[in-house]
């Protein structure tokens, strides 16, 4: 049994089958690639994850429970970090804060009244805080504020926000694009690393080929919000449905 | 020191010297020379100051931490005020019981409006919070008679049960006091020209000022203070990092409510009368007003605009024609004239206008208030005092 099971995903937007009957079966501790056009719901799936959407019908169960009907917090709380496709980062406060909240909502829960405690006091979060940010190559940029970060280290800055919670598991909405590709190659390995010795599923968007056949053990077509091919990244290669609706198609 | 770092310890024992020395400092002019009606240093000025900023303190942990308007929050001070004199009648004319009942009970209160108003967010959290504060002003103004005094408001009477206090026949209504210490007894200190007066019930507004300022600084410093503030950029985000944002914010709002209500129960042990006009609406913009023309996030800020806010409405409001005229009195008589006419619309009764462009003027100028202007004079400063100095060090910044 997989940690995350999805059987008959549907989502309409009026007159748009965004999500038309999905499957997915993401194993513990591996890496599930989703590829497909844009536009083809990739992102709308990941909604219907974390609480964002709630689909028309279907279930999707995360280690043998159901998260629809959940709050987003509950769903981060039982174990499902996400790292967003544009930026959703506390734009006004330094790049270390930004880490700093996720991990204490690990490790507080949702909801702590501590209005007499210290910050100052949190050595352990600020060093957790600090070491992602070392893994994500932005700790000489801790104390500087979020805003003035350029697209790419926003984007860093997503991916130590949901690994520094050390999630069951991390949803990644195309977690490379606006990185320069030296950057690239660094999250490709930080992603491999941490797949390696922390274990924590994780579900890919990404447009990058080459991202993704390096680190996916098992990959999803979706087209036009079906998955076409649910395969083996070897097999995806040479799968003609899939070089017709996708890699043969238009390069974007 | 007291677990705050050294740049919050130095800003705390700053606002310590000016409320110690706030009757010099607002009492620069001998009392017979033309500028004495610029002094501001006269006990009930000096209250509200302080009281006012225990109310801008408050609002600000709502307002500038979490961003959350509330244009209500008189109706906490007006309800502080209300339990104060009916404990200053009911059981003691000391003051402690008062104050600390009116902070518990505006508590209370803050927790149900807060509960309902903060299912919403943005302009209809605000419009919520003003509807709620328009009810509380007009249930106390009819309906409420019986406890509020309705139009006359509420005040302490000589035959008031006190139980708690020993009873003599006859005499005077009682003043609240701390312990036989009465509020509104004042030494006044005369030397050469100036006269200074030191205020018993100013001194203990302002020890609580301090508390409400310390408490503050610790709620800023705290991990619960960096959610208020992650709150304030991105809610959304902090839902999906698995904070629940609403226990946050509701927190946030009855420790804002408790700050207005000890406010409002200060005032009423200051002076024991309460009316519903406290409630109104205009009473709860003047603290938005306050906490936006300071400096809304920081922590001094509230004060600063609390105290320049009541400063004018005490001092610009005082200045009439006539002295308008002596102060022009050496100008040729149609220049005189000319000049009072045109400064008229300012002064007395047009002191909201001179407010309203100073206010405007901030907004625009100093988006981040009155300590924006001060954070940018002190760099000015420290940029010419690094010119100054020839080693080319660089310079860590602070923290
Ligand atoms: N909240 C929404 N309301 C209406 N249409 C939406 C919404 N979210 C996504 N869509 C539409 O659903 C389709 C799939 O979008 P998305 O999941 O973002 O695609 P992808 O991430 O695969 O590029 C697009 O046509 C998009 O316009
Ligand atoms: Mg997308």
């Amino acid at each position: 049994m997989g940690i995350l099971e999805v059987q008959s995903v549907n989502k309409r937007f009026g007159g748009l089958q965004a999500l038309d009957n999905v499957n997915l079966d993401v194993e513990e501790g591996k890496v599930h690639a989703i590829i497909g056009p844009n536009g083809a719901g990739k992102s709308t799936l990941l909604n219907c994850f974390v609480g964002r959407l709630m689909p028309d019908t279907g279930t999707v169960m995360f280690n043998g429970k159901s998260l629809l009907g959940l709050k987003p917090h509950e769903i981060n709380q039982a174990g499902v970090s996400r790292v967003f496709q544009t930026p959703e980062i506390f734009t006004e406060l330094t790049v270390l804060e930004n880490v700093m909240i996720p991990a204490l909502a690990h490790r507080d829960g949702a909801f702590k009244l501590n209005p007499w405690a210290r910050m100052r006091s949190e050595g352990g979060i600020k060093d957790l805080a600090e070491h992602t940010l070392e893994d994500v190559g932005m700790a000489e940029k801790r104390h500087m504020t979020a805003s003035s970060m350029s697209r790419g280290d926003k984007r860093r800055l997503e991916l130590a926000m949901g690994l520094v919670q050390e999630p069951k598991l991390l949803l990644l909405d195309e977690p490379t694009a606006g990185m320069a590709r030296a950057d690239t190659e660094n999250t490709i390995n930080l992603l491999k690393h941490i797949g390696e010795t922390r274990g924590i599923t994780k579900i890919i968007i990404e447009h990058d080929m080459e991202v993704v056949f390096s680190l996916a053990d098992k990959i999803s077509v979706l087209v036009q919000g079906h998955v076409i091919v649910e395969d083996k990244p070897e097999n995806i290669k040479g799968n003609p449905k899939v070089q017709e609706a996708y890699l043969g198609g238009a390069h974007e | 020191m007291f677990g705050l770092d050294t740049k919050d310890t130095r800003l705390f024992f700053f606002v310590a010297v000016l409320v110690a020395f706030a009757p010099f400092l607002m009492n620069p002019f001998p009392t017979e020379s033309g500028l004495a009606q610029f002094n501001g240093g006269y006990p009930d000025l000096m209250q509200r100051f302080v009281i006012f900023g225990i109310f801008a303190i408050g609002f600000n942990i709502l307002f500038g931490l979490t961003g959350y308007l509330s244009f209500g929050h008189a109706a906490f001070l007006g309800t502080g005020s209300y339990a104060a004199v009916w404990m200053l009648k009911l059981l003691t004319i000391n003051v402690i019981p008062a104050i600390v009942i009116s902070t518990l009970v505006a508590g209370v209160m803050a927790l149900a409006i807060g509960f309902i108003s903060l299912r919403r967010s943005g302009i209809y959290f605000s419009i919520l919070t003003l509807a709620f504060a328009q009810m509380a002003f007009a249930l106390a103004a009819s309906v409420l008679t019986p406890i509020t005094g309705g139009e006359t408001g509420l005040q302490t009477a000589l035959n008031d049960p006190r139980i708690l206090d020993f009873r003599a026949e006859g005499g005077n209504i009682p003043a609240p006091s701390l312990f036989g210490l009465e509020m509104r007894a004042s030494y006044e200190w005369l030397v050469g020209g100036w006269s200074f007066t030191f205020n018993v019930g100013y001194y203990i507004s302002g020890l609580f000022m301090l508390a409400a300022l310390y408490v503050a600084i610790r709620i800023f410093r705290s991990p619960f203070g960096l959610m208020l503030k992650a709150i304030k950029t991105n809610q959304n985000r902090l839902n999906y990092t698995g904070v629940s944002t609403r226990p946050y914010t509701l927190t946030a709002f009855v420790i804002s409510g408790m700050y207005a209500g000890l406010a409002g129960g200060l005032m009423a042990a200051m002076d024991p009368l309460a009316g519903a006009e406290r409630m109104q609406w205009t009473a709860s913009g003047e603290v938005v007003l306050m906490t936006i023309l300071g400096g809304a996030g920081t922590l001094l800020g509230p004060i600063l605009g609390a105290g320049f806010i009541k400063y004018f409405e005490n001092i610009f409001s005082k200045i009439n024609d006539s002295i308008l005229h002596s102060w022009f009195s050496f100008l040729p008589e149609g220049l005189e004239n000319v000049m009072v006419t045109i400064l008229h619309p300012f002064v007395g009764k047009g002191w909201h206008l001179t407010l309203g462009i100073l206010f405007m003027l901030v907004v625009i100028f100093l988006p981040g208030g009155l300590m924006e202007g001060m954070q940018r004079i002190g760099k000015m400063f420290s940029r010419k005092k690094k010119s100054d100095e020839t080693d080319g060090k660089a310079t860590v910044p602070a923290e």
